[in-house]
């Protein structure tokens, strides 16, 4: 029991890796671009929600639809659905990215890497081409 | 009561006794259906940012005038089952990474299923009521 700790390591098993310490590492693209796609596949789930609302209101009559309406364009609506656009964008680029690594492509490090910067490239066209030409 | 991995009489190989019950117990069925539903996603929501893009205002009889034609039903209904399929596969796999309790795991899976069909159903019923009467 009152071993000193220098022999009970040098007899235990060799010390697995570690994955690494969040505090302390490094953000990097491709780390950051990776725990984004699971924020924003968890954001447009909570915001099935206001599509089933929608639909459910359209469903009901136009008064019922008339209370949508109201909600979603006002300020919190508006943010919201602008946010929901943003993170569908963004998650359906980088899904194409990871559908990528899923069939072997994109595995160098530089082509990760690039493949991140396009993906947030077509992210903000496609966001502002959507908002530039749908009716609001 | 036989368990299910015992042998029950139906001359069933051992690898088909032992299918789903591995550690990975049905996680590459998971792993597959998220994918299928990934492409489907990719094609149904650039269906439905285009058609929104186009869409000529937002009034009542404007979108319930879209959604009662017959393509636009049956793209929307495809577009909610993948949809909502594709997210429940994603929050459960989300949850069972970072809910480390076994009890309230299971709750919590429960939870997130029921969440999807009750808002799918929702979703297809509403559907389904503006293109048959709309
Ligand atoms: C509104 C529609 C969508 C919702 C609600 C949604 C939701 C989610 C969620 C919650 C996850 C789990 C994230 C994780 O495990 O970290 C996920 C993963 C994924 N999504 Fe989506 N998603 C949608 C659309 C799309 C689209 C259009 C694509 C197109 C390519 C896509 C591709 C993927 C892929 C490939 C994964 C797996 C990523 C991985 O391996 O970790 N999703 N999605
Ligand atoms: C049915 C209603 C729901 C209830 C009562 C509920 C309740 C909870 C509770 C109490 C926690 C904390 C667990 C913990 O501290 O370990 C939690 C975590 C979580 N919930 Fe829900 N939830 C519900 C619906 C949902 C839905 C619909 C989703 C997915 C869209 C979801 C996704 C998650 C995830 C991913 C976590 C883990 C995140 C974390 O631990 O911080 N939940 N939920």
């Amino acid at each position: 029991m009152s071993e000193p700790a220098q022999t009970q390591k040098a007899a235990g098993p060799k010390p697995r890796p570690l994955s690494p310490h969040l505090q302390v590492y490094k953000p990097q693209l491709t780390s950051v671009m990776s725990i984004t796609h699971r924020a924003t596949g968890y954001a447009l789930s909570i915001g099935l929600v206001m599509l089933t609302w929608m639909l459910l209101a359209l469903a009901s009559g136009p008064a019922a639809y008339e209370t949508f309406l109201s909600f979603a364009g006002s300020g919190v609506g508006q943010l919201l659905l602008f946010g929901w656009s943003l993170a569908l964008f963004y998650h359906l680029c980088n899904g194409v990215r990871h559908l990528l690594w899923d069939m072997g492509y994109l595995f160098k490090i530089e082509k990760a890497y690039k493949a991140g910067y396009i993906v947030l490239l077509f992210t903000v066209i496609l966001t502002a081409y959507f908002w530039w030409s749908v009716s609001v | 009561m036989k368990l299910k991995w015992e042998d029950d009489g139906t001359f069933k190989s051992p690898l088909s006794r032992a299918r789903g019950l591995g550690s990975a117990g049905g996680a590459v069925t998971h792993w597959w259906h998220q994918r299928l539903t990934s492409v489907a996603n990719l094609l149904l929501m650039l269906w439905l940012v285009c058609a929104a893009a186009q869409m000529p205002g937002w009034s009542y009889d404007v979108v319930a005038g879209w959604l009662a034609q017959p393509i636009n039903a049956v793209l929307m209904l495809l577009s909610v089952i993948s949809v909502f399929y594709h997210a429940a596969l994603g929050c459960q796999v989300i949850a069972e990474d970072y809910i480390h309790h076994e009890g309230l795991k299971i709750f919590k899976l429960g939870g997130i299923r029921l969440f999807f069909l009750a808002t799918g159903v929702t979703c297809v019923f509403s559907i389904l009521k503006i293109a048959f009467t709309g």
